[in-house]
């Protein structure tokens, strides 16, 4: 493979560890406002290892849910990834169990649009597994950092922290909502929807529930009613 | 909720989590490249996330409360229609949550 493609399929690849980087600050500082140590908060970015997933677990938890309800929304955003796994198999093409067990754990937005995003199956590779490598190396060491320097933070500092979490969901959020995504106009509304539901269930069910049942209603709501 | 209710917590769903990844690869496509199904996944996330934003910012236990946060999270919209970087949305909203408790405490 030529040179210049590989140095910028590595390129790439560091570019988003760093960026992901910053995220691992504010995923830590979030497990540890929703009162996550900091070993739970690391064993999270170690094992779970997918951002969105775990902003939701932490978040459900930080609003008063239930260990269920904060399982259940990490797991409806981990079902990204299967789909990303559907598109990545025939180019990693894992030969072995083991392989595979190790390859499935790096399947992240991130690492699959490095490997889709190459030119051919060699690249792909290389990209996901540098992609993957550097991410997983930045994602954890700025976990512990979010969440060491969260817990030594006084009342205004927590009170920052307080309002950084839903800016933080707000930007995952966003590029899904802005021109160019995959069908904006339905994802706003989904959206509209999601946090309307959610916001009148809250005074009358279990906090972290309302957040599960708003995601179950929106997608009824959207469920195909003709053979399509 | 306890230490080890938490432990419990994390383990469990990164084990699914996991297990989700490890379908994709294991599944034959058909199974999970239907139209109904790719376009549930496409748009779960935007409701949830939304939904989280919402919870996040004003709901308190079960009450709903406005303070610093949804002030916070009306500046991080700001900054993020103008294309700020992630880190300086963050931080505008942090200095705006610290700024409203520092003055209405």
């Amino acid at each position: 493979m030529p040179a210049p493609a590989r140095t910028a399929v590595l390129r790439d690849a560091i570019g988003l560890g760093v960026a992901v980087g910053l995220y691992g600050v504010a995923f830590g500082a979030a497990a540890d406002a929703a009162g996550l140590d900091p070993w739970q908060a690391l064993a999270m970015s170690l094992l779970m290892f997918t951002g969105a997933s775990q902003f939701a677990l932490v978040g459900v938890l930080g609003a008063g849910g239930g260990g269920a309800a904060a399982i259940g929304s990490a797991l409806l955003l981990g079902t990204r990834n299967t789909v990303y796994g559907v598109r990545l198999a025939p180019l990693l093409a894992p030969r072995g169990l083991l392989r595979r067990l190790g390859l499935a754990h790096w399947v992240i937005d991130e690492t699959t649009a490095l490997a889709v995003a190459a030119p051919d199956r060699g690249l792909a590779r290389l990209g996901f597994l540098a992609g993957g490598a550097t991410i997983y190396a930045v994602w954890n060491a700025t976990t512990l950092v979010g969440a060491l320097g969260a817990g030594a933070l006084g009342e205004t500092a927590q009170a920052a922290l307080d309002a950084v979490v839903p800016a933080a969901f707000l930007a995952l959020l966003w590029p899904r909502l802005r021109a160019g995504a995959e069908e904006p106009a339905v994802a706003r509304r989904v959206a509209l929807g999601g946090a309307v539901v959610a916001l009148a269930l809250t005074p009358f069910v279990p906090a972290g529930v309302q957040v599960v049942t708003a995601v179950v209603a929106v997608a009824l709501a959207g469920r195909p009613r003709e053979a399509a | 909720m306890s230490s080890g209710t938490l432990w419990t917590v994390v383990l469990v769903g990164s084990v699914g989590c996991y297990l989700l990844k490890l379908a994709g690869l294991s599944v034959p496509a058909a199974w999970v490249e239907r139209p109904w199904i790719t376009r549930l996944i496409t748009f779960v996330p935007a409701a949830l996330l939304a939904a989280l934003v919402a919870v996040q910012a004003v709901a308190s236990g079960q009450d709903l409360v406005v303070d610093g946060r949804l002030a916070g999270l009306a500046v991080a919209a700001v900054a993020l229609a103008l294309r700020a970087p992630f880190i300086v949305v963050l931080v505008l909203a942090g200095a705006t949550g610290a700024l409203v408790h520092v003055v209405w405490g």
